[in-house]
């Protein structure tokens, strides 16, 4: 952010400060990069060490897990990518209604076409759209959920998740209208049916009972497995791939990383760049 | 006065509406709660006192914690870890919600929705 | 005063319980989507906002429509709006409570709506939204019930509630500008994506609004006896005008921004919304229909002959009602989720449960509105 703004910014949020202590107010709502980092904080942990005023942290947060996809990995290795789809839905109780309208997924498959409908498909050559590409939550850097979501039940948190609070959402959708990536998936209704005999209805791949379900009326979607990250483990679906390398997982911001040399030694791409929501996952195609 | 007997009723049925829950309770009093003690371990993570009136917000103090602030440490009790979670971490003394839970939710007629989501270690199975 | 919304003739009485009858099936059809989920509604993973947030979105206009009689009655004196001002004062307090009620209906937690309000947050434009609506709920209850309060004891009303009134009328702008600020902020949806979203909201609710009041007041000049004067219809009628005047010239700039930059996702929605996306059309026809008779109404509103004839005047207001509730509280909120980010047309259809509850919101809206007139002719005819 450049001075001139940042002193505008200083000053309107000052003058508009009389009285409201509003001046947070001001920053915040203008400062969208800002958000990222503090969000998940609102005004909860005032001694925390992160820099308390949104100004500091126009840039990109220190922390910020991302992903590479390895397209033409997943292409050679013919059912990986439906086996990390699998292994991420066992792993959170994902729910299958097996209806589009009901539809709930964490990560999932569809052509280039549609996985890329901002790139140019004008005579692209051919083989390009039967590639399996894998689709989740890009974890951006600059979220717009987050902006949306009137509870903050959706933040960033200290490593550049983007993580949703199950209890606190009230189900107003506004997340989802907000995401340009189509990631965020609605409990339509209660994923925990059950038949007659006991037997949940929706849990396709299995029920993980290390792992809670959602109740109906809050919005779910991928979360870089934060519980598995705690105790060192990769994302569910990064453990699929196994040796292949087809999904590298990391910090993008550290340097020294894998995922930092694998970004610096190819071409990737993400999704819709234009929107300014700063993805932190990358293809390679 | 006037009106008396329009006024005597009218006060004799707000009367009985405002006591209802005691008399109620009267006629429909319930067994007192007994919980089931875990047998793997003595200590709670917090006291006891402080348990039965405040787990609640023990619970969503974690949550928070957790889910928000990445802070999951383990709680450690004479030595022994317990995490910061109602299945992971409660539900490994208390396993049984039917037995400990709802014996006093029921007893308390209060319906918390943990449920709805989590899971009790019986039900580990598919 | 509220006595003298309880008494009334047999017809007044009938229309009462036709409402609450109404609102009690939409209630039992509410506690079904209470325990099923919002999957009894037709909305999906690609259409997250159906009509609930659609028929909200309206209403905020309706409500801040209300401004276009307190801004002429209060700050230019424009003495013909005496007796109907307060009619939209009320008005807008219906709106707003139907406002609030759609968007409970939209919740999939309305148990937990209290969370706005313990963790306010301030780069949420539902937060600020939820602020104005309230705001704007309590500014038209404090000075309608006070002037009205005042009428009704022959005194003019106290100085302390001027500033209200003041306050108020930017206020009605606020509603919907924030209103509009929950779309046209968003990254990823280019139908919304547009400054002129808030004017456009503005011009459409300035018509709507005040063409609901012609039309409300008409009918209460049949069945309440109560005349708000030829001279207040005729300004109306200009209002209105040139309200719709602007709706339409911004509609045309969005054809044009669209068509000639030939920008796809610019043009995406229009295609959708007036000529079909990859054969998929069902909100074809009603967008044309509505588009049609807005353009027919407001031509017809144009000469002075048409307005001055009561009939054909309430003919050509009902038309751009009709016209501007298809646009706003119908396509324009559907419209924005086609396509979707991954390009493809997802449609969407209300179910009965979700009709059923948006007219129960309806009718609980005219019971208020029926209420709170009741009260205002009653003064308004012991004074006279």
């Amino acid at each position: 952010m450049d001075v001139k703004r940042r002193n505008f910014l200083k000053i309107a949020g000052l003058s508009a400060a009389a009285g409201l202590g509003a001046s947070s107010a001001f920053t915040q709502l203008f400062k969208g990069d800002a958000l990222a980092s503090e969000e998940g904080h609102g005004g909860e942990t005032a001694g925390h060490a992160a820099p308390a005023q949104g100004e500091h942290k126009a840039e990109d947060t220190e922390f910020q897990y991302g992903m590479v996809i390895d397209i033409p990995k997943f292409a050679a290795n013919k059912g990986l990518a439906e086996k990390c789809i699998a292994a991420c839905h066992y792993e959170h109780n994902v729910p299958d209604f097996g209806n589009p309208k009901d539809e709930i997924k964490w990560i999932w498959l569809d052509d280039y076409e549609h996985s890329f409908p901002d790139a140019s498909q004008y005579k692209r050559n051919a083989g390009l759209n039967d590639l399996p590409v894998l689709l989740t939550c890009n974890h951006c850097a600059n979220p717009p959920c987050v902006r949306a979501c009137p509870t903050q039940a959706t933040f960033k948190n200290d490593h550049g998740v983007v993580i949703m609070d199950f209890h606190r959402c009230i189900g107003c959708r506004f997340c989802m209208a907000a995401c340009p990536y189509g990631a965020r998936s609605f409990n339509w209704r209660n994923p925990r049916e059950q038949y007659a005999n006991g037997n949940y209805k929706f849990f396709k791949h299995g029920l993980n009972p290390n792992y809670p379900t959602r109740m109906r009326g809050v919005v779910e979607k991928c979360n870089f497995c934060p519980e598995r990250l705690a105790v060192g483990k990769p994302p569910a679906c990064v453990e699929a791939t196994g040796d292949t390398k087809a999904m590298v997982f990391g910090n993008i911001n550290d340097p020294n990383s894998e995922i930092a040399k694998v970004l610096n030694s190819n071409f990737t791409i993400q999704r819709n760049p234009a929107a300014g929501t700063k993805p932190s996952v990358f293809y390679i195609i | 006065m006037y009106d008396k007997g329009k006024v005597l009723t009218g006060l004799a049925i707000f009367v009985a509406i405002v006591t209802f829950p005691v008399w109620y309770d009267l006629v429909h009093a319930q067994h007192v709660p007994k919980l089931e003690k875990p047998t793997l371990s003595k200590k709670c993570v917090a006291d006891i006192a402080y348990m039965r009136t405040s787990h609640m917000v023990l619970l969503d103090n974690w949550r928070n914690e957790v889910v928000r602030e990445e802070k999951r440490k383990m709680i450690d009790v004479e030595g022994k870890p317990y995490a910061k979670s109602l299945q992971m971490g409660c539900m490994k003394c208390h396993p049984d919600q039917k037995k400990f839970c709802d014996e006093c939710h029921t007893y308390a007629d209060v319906d918390p929705f943990c449920w709805d989501c989590h899971f009790q270690p019986q039900k580990e199975t598919k | 005063m509220l006595e003298k919304a309880l008494v009334g003739s047999n017809k007044y009485w009938a229309w009462v319980f036709f409402l609450l009858g109404v609102i009690t099936i939409g209630g039992l059809f509410y506690l079904y989507q209470f325990n099923y989920g919002l999957g009894a509604t037709g909305m999906s993973r690609d259409v997250s906002w159906g009509i609930y947030i659609a028929q909200f979105t309206f209403m905020v206009g309706v409500a801040a429509g209300g401004v276009m009689l307190v801004l002429p009655y209060y700050i230019h004196d424009f003495k013909a709006f005496g007796k109907i001002t307060i009619l939209g004062e009320f008005m807008a307090i219906a709106a707003v409570a139907m406002c609030i009620m759609f968007i409970t209906a939209d919740l999939g937690q309305p148990m937990r709506i209290m969370n706005v309000l313990l963790h306010p947050t301030p780069h949420s434009m539902l937060f600020w939204d939820m602020l104005v609506l309230n705001g704007y709920l309590f500014l038209n209850a404090i000075c309608g019930w006070v002037i009205l309060n005042s009428h009704n004891k022959g005194v003019h009303y106290p100085q302390w509630v001027k500033p209200f009134i003041y306050l108020s009328i930017p206020w009605a702008f606020s509603i919907h500008t924030v209103t509009a600020f929950l779309y046209c902020g968003l990254p990823g949806r280019h139908f919304w994506l547009t400054a002129i979203l808030a004017p456009r909201f503005l011009a459409s609710a300035f018509a709507a609004g005040p063409s609901l009041l012609v039309l409300i007041s008409m009918i209460l000049k049949r069945v309440a006896k109560f005349d708000a004067g030829e001279k207040a219809f005729q300004k109306l009628g200009t209002i209105i005008t040139y309200a719709a005047l602007a709706n339409f010239f911004f509609l045309g700039l969005e054809f044009f921004v669209a068509y000639y930059s030939r920008v796809p996702g610019h043009m995406h929605t229009l295609d959708y919304l007036f000529w079909g996306l990859d054969g998929h059309n069902n909100l074809v026809l009603p967008m044309r229909f509505s588009l049609t008779i807005g353009l027919i109404a407001t031509t017809m509103l144009l000469f002075p002959q048409i307005k001055r004839n009561e009939g054909t005047f309430a003919l050509s207001c009902a038309m751009l009602f009709l016209s501007l509730w298809i646009d706003k509280g119908v396509g324009m909120v559907l419209g924005g989720f086609v396509p979707n980010p991954f390009d493809r047309v997802t449609e969407y259809y209300p179910t009965v449960i979700e009709i059923g509850i948006s007219l129960a919101v309806w009718a609980a809206g005219a019971l208020i509105l029926t209420i709170l007139y009741k009260i205002a002719i009653s003064v308004q005819a012991k004074e006279a």
